[in-house]
């Protein structure tokens, strides 16, 4: 299934034309790609703004045919994602995190389940996925690349494949592998406030 | 508490989110499929000026935003969005190069435009601040010397007036000609502002001396040429053609090249 057949047909006669549509129907994904990889919503627009950018750029360069051919897709996940890693590269080295469970898990913690309803629990739904958005960004990178754009972006394996340019084996192990260490660092996180709370 | 991969995966879709506002207007300004403007302040008052990431699109004297807007869609295909102000720096690039520094880069998206537009606004581009040439000279050295006429609509068309000098092309008799930019009052300001005696530009031209020259050099010039200005009263010689000064062992300027407006 590919719903971006009629777009891609209408980039291939008018560029310029589409484009606009283009960008609208896909900001929100290159935009959550770049913010979880990154976790700075400041880097992480400029990274979007520059993956179509470069998008606009090389769909000006390919004849029709070709732009026919695209897997909208998976082929900006693969921009935006290029556009993230040159930007961690280029970060300052403390800036980094690895993951390390010596290192303080950032955010409250608390289980959500027992939360009241109404904007209270509004609160603590946004609070949580802040926390899970501070733990996704001390992965290492192939994994939380992966998880990114398996599960936030919701790419199918074979997008997954073709975006990361790894066979679909590798790229699901790396899916699996990026849950484990999430799950295992949410549960320590857990772990840690009860001792503290019993302590 | 445990939990399984399934709560770490709904957790995760839960982390899409929405694009800032601010996204698909940065990336349409920035492929040139939509400007931005803003207000900008010359020598004749505020002018709008719209740009992309291609370049510097429009300069305008706009009177409100809504007609600026439906004017440059109309001319352009392109919707314009106003901003508080220039990037920084375009504004310092647009107030050096309107101080006289033809070295300092300003982009500018001249698409829709022809060929002999373009030729005609680069060789605009070429003449320096303080000096002015003949409509004939743009039209000679562009190597369409029978386009006087055309040159002038070109000149008339000039999207960007300021940053491209139109304002520096002038009528071989000397008078001022047309301006695209709020008319030939403003030519005559902004010319006064580059420093241009007008009014002996004009006394020339209607006395019938179309160059300058000089009796050290024995070189003759257009009379706005940097060099035929430096002549001093009592070097200086007044032609009324080429064949005046030829005829006399005068060459022509190699910089203001008077054969060029002579031609036309």
């Amino acid at each position: 299934m590919d719903t971006d057949s009629p777009l891609v047909a209408a980039l291939a006669d008018d560029l310029d034309g589409s484009f606009e549509a283009l960008v609208l129907g896909h900001q929100d994904r290159l935009y959550s790609i770049a913010l979880r990889v990154l976790g700075d919503p400041r880097d992480a627009e400029e990274a979007a703004q520059d993956a179509f950018v470069r998008a606009y750029r090389a769909l000006a360069g390919y004849d029709a045919a070709r732009i026919r051919e695209l897997r909208l897709r998976p082929w900006l996940a693969t921009i935006v994602l290029n556009l993230c890693r040159s930007r961690l590269a280029r970060r300052p080295a403390p800036a980094r995190r690895a993951l390390s469970l010596d290192v303080p898990l950032p955010g409250d913690l608390e289980p959500r389940a027992d939360e009241a309803h109404g904007p209270a629990a509004a609160t603590a739904t946004r609070a949580a996925a802040d926390d899970w958005a501070d733990l996704l960004l001390t992965l290492p990178l192939a994994y939380r690349s992966a998880v990114v754009l398996r599960h936030v972006d919701g790419l199918s394996y074979p997008e997954l494949a073709t975006a990361l340019d790894r066979p679909e084996g590798t790229v699901k192990a790396q899916v699996h592998r990026g849950l484990a260490l999430l799950r295992t660092a949410f549960e320590t996180a857990q772990r840690r406030e009860r001792e503290e709370m019993t302590a | 508490m445990t939990i399984d991969d399934r709560d770490v995966e709904a957790a995760m879709s839960g982390l899409a989110t929405r694009a800032p506002a601010t996204l698909a207007p940065n990336v349409l300004a920035e492929v040139g499929l939509a400007d931005r403007y803003a207000r900008f302040d010359s020598p004749i008052g505020p002018l709008v000026v719209a740009w992309n990431g291609l370049g510097v699109s429009a300069v305008e004297a706009a009177p409100d935003d809504a007609a600026f807007e439906a004017d440059h869609r109309a001319r352009t295909g392109r919707p314009a969005h106003p901003v508080d102000r220039l990037p920084e720096r375009l504004a310092s690039a647009i107030a050096r190069r309107l101080e006289g520094d033809r070295r300092v880069r300003i982009d500018l998206d001249l698409r829709g435009h022809t060929d002999f537009e373009r030729d005609v606004w680069h060789k605009a581009l070429e003449i320096p601040r303080g000096e002015v040439r003949p409509y004939g000279w743009v039209a000679a050295e562009i190597g369409r010397p029978k386009a006087v006429r055309a040159v002038g609509t070109a000149l008339g068309h000039n999207p960007v007036p300021l940053i491209v000098p139109c304002h520096r092309v002038v009528r071989s008799d000397g008078t001022i000609g047309q301006y695209s930019l709020g008319g030939p009052g403003n030519k005559r300001t902004i010319l006064a502002a580059e420093g241009l005696d007008l009014p002996r530009l004009e006394q020339l031209a209607s006395s019938g001396v179309r160059f300058i020259g000089s009796d050290t050099t024995k070189i003759f010039c257009l009379p706005t040429c940097r060099h035929a200005r430096r002549v001093t009263d009592r070097h200086r010689l007044e032609f009324h053609s080429m064949a005046e000064g030829q005829a006399r062992g005068y060459r022509a300027c190699m910089v203001c090249r008077p054969a060029s407006a002579a031609a036309a």
